[in-house]
């Protein structure tokens, strides 16, 4: 327990609030506090969310804000907030499951290619320029036209889709890191390449792997919200942002515009937060 | 028939591994190492000959660029991409150069370990000293956590730092330049190898700190009968520490000698002109004398010998060749005027 501690604590240097709070920067700071309310609403949907949020109630239906319903209802009458709430769930768990595979392959190919060099490494960082070629858009329809409309089938097209963006900044940073003395002198210890990789390589890695994947998870969250509104990802009558905003046009149009900003707003909101907090913990990560 | 046969072969095969032991730990044999340049090969080390017996002491000296450290880094195969060597490593009558990668994993693992110049660069900075220090002992010789901290705790007392505990749990960062070197001479005896190669191992760090590394070093090594390869510009500190010395220039070995012998009376013009240009705490020099010219590395050396552009002994035929190795009186020179010259040494 306490060596796990110690090890976390490395690789920030010693661990600190307000140490992180200064790293961070006032608008880092913001962004993780308003990261945290949301993750933290995410959680305890269950509990927070007033009504359950997929039970129509035909009395509701585009009502607008009222004491018992603060952002009215959707065209079945169901509760907008509480829709809002659970749609967190759906809205968020996807990009992550797209972001923590992507990392995963990304990061393999990348230190694979750039530990072995050569003819593998022209093989690997050819194959993510093809894949950088086509939009993750694309990659999301051609593997939903395979698996049939749903969130699997999205995430396993933008996770193959997001492999490149993560896998390309780390393979030039493991590139440098190959060649530092540290892994020399590993590597005259006897060590197998394979550990050199995984005990040396991926701890110094760690700072630009985190703030890559956190940048890339904003965009994740905007492209499967936006797959969701062409009606390709999540399904109704299932709550997600993306869906939302697209049912919430409609309400729109007829008079209950609450459903469509509420959604919108959030996706703006959580996508910036996250971006900015990418872009701090990577500036930070230069300063290391 | 058969019997015959073994009864011929036998004596053959036995001879032979003898012949490639000799009864040292390490031998170099006409070792060179080649980076490409272009078309063409850039040699950076040339027929370089050294053996290193059990427990021996052998200082490698030279100048930058001499191609000192190429030669420690080629033992264990860390040479620059695409390099070429040529010549045969054998380390305990087995041969080095063209081993097997995963024989040649173990070797580094166990038997041959190396210090490094810069301690600070050759640590992980974001792994602690305790992590550092166990890795091996746990993934190559098989030993159990605990038993690898609290073995750890011990070399480092070994090599002088008191609060063990305490450091194992620090990182390289907050740790000093002496400090980390003992840490990485502490990581070197945690395996009990036959040979360290300490390169340059006090060169990056205080002159104060400098002898008291390298006494530490010398006398661990001792105890544990440990050979080490010590590579260094510092002909003083390689005479205090070791058997014997070598002294390179342009990526050859011009002279082997017992240390005591080679401070005292060098044959080479090379190594006569390192010892005067030193300065001494006896006397009051206004000007050192200097070796006129630049040293140069292998590569830009002519036909000739390397070193006779800047000889104050070099006579015309020195350009005709490379000069052979010569045997006086139990030192090995590289020069065609060995014989002749009576050179000074220490003054």
């Amino acid at each position: 327990m306490t060596a796990v501690a110690t090890r976390v604590r490395g690789t920030l240097g010693r661990f600190s609030p307000s140490r992180a709070a200064r790293a961070l920067g006032i608008p880092g700071v913001a962004a993780a506090a308003l990261i945290a309310v949301v993750l933290t609403v995410t959680l305890l949907a269950p509990v927070l969310a007033p009504y359950d949020p997929d039970q129509p109630d035909l009395f509701n239906s585009l009502a607008g804000s009222s004491a018992a319903h603060p952002l009215g209802g959707d065209a079945l009458g169901r509760d907008v907030l509480s829709r809002l709430m659970w749609g967190a769930r759906t809205t968020l768990s996807g990009p992550v499951l797209i972001i923590c595979l992507s990392t995963v392959v990304g990061t393999a190919l990348a230190v694979t290619a750039a530990w072995a060099g050569g003819k593998v490494d022209a093989v690997v960082s050819r194959l993510l320029d093809v894949l950088f070629a086509v939009p993750g858009i694309v990659f999301a329809l051609i593997t939903v036209a395979v698996l049939g409309p749903g969130v699997t089938g999205v995430v396993l097209g933008l996770a193959v889709a997001y492999t490149p963006y993560v896998a390309r900044v780390v393979r030039s940073a493991a590139l440098r890191e190959r060649n530092m003395p540290y892994v020399a002198a590993a590597w005259v210890q006897g060590r197998s390449a394979f550990a050199i990789c995984v005990r040396h390589l991926l701890p110094n890695l760690r700072p630009i792997i985190v703030a890559q994947s956190v940048s890339a998870l904003g965009f994740a969250v905007i492209d499967l919200a936006a797959i969701s509104f062409l009606g390709l990802g999540v399904q109704p009558p299932t709550a997600d942002w993306g869906l939302m905003v697209k049912s919430g046009l409609d309400s729109a149009t007829r008079g209950q515009p609450l459903e469509a900003l509420g959604a919108g707003l959030l996706i703006v909101l959580v996508v910036a937060a996250v971006i900015v907090l990418g872009d701090r913990l990577g500036k930070e990560g230069d300063q290391r | 028939m058969s019997l015959l046969k073994r009864e011929r072969d036998q004596p053959e095969e036995s001879q032979a591994e003898k012949g490639l032991s000799g009864g040292s730990l390490l031998d170099l044999r006409g070792l060179g190492l080649a980076v490409p340049a272009g078309r063409d090969w850039r040699p950076l080390v040339e027929e370089v000959d050294l053996s290193i017996g059990r427990g021996e002491a052998v200082g490698l000296v030279g100048e930058s660029g001499s191609g000192k450290s190429m030669t420690a880094r080629t033992i264990l195969g860390l040479t620059p991409p695409g390099a070429r060597v040529t010549g045969d490593i054998v380390f305990d009558g087995i041969r080095v150069t063209g081993m097997e990668r995963r024989a040649l994993r173990g070797l580094r693992a166990r038997r041959i370990a190396m210090v490094f110049q810069d301690p600070r660069a050759h640590i992980n900075p974001v792994r602690s000293i305790g992590d550092f220090l166990t890795e091996a002992m746990i993934a190559n010789l098989g030993v159990p956590a605990p038993e690898a901290r609290a073995r750890a705790v011990r070399l480092l007392s070994d090599v002088g730092i008191a609060d063990g505990e305490r450091r194992m749990r620090q990182y390289p960062h907050e740790l000093s330049g002496g400090l980390l070197q003992r840490v990485m001479i502490a990581s070197v005896l945690a395996v009990e190898p036959d040979l360290v190669l300490a390169d340059e191992p006090t060169t990056a760090l205080d002159v104060t700190t400098q002898s008291e590394v390298m006494a530490i070093l010398d006398e661990l090594r001792r105890e544990r009968g440990m050979a080490m390869l010590l590579i260094t510009h510092d002909l003083e500190l390689a005479a205090a520490t070791c058997d014997r010395l070598a002294v390179m220039y342009a990526g050859r070995i011009v002279e082997t000698q017992a240390a005591g012998a080679l401070t005292a009376t060098p044959r080479h013009p090379y190594t006569s002109g390192l010892m005067l240009s030193r300065p001494s705490i006896d006397q009051v020099v206004h000007r050192l004398p200097v070796i006129p010219g630049r040293p140069l590395a292998a590569f830009e050396a002519d036909d000739g010998c390397a070193f006779a552009p800047r000889c104050a002994h070099a006579r015309p035929y020195c350009a005709d060749g490379r000069p052979a190795v010569v045997e006086l009186e139990g030192a090995r020179v590289a020069c065609t005027r060995a014989g002749e010259l009576t050179l000074q040494g220490e003054s």
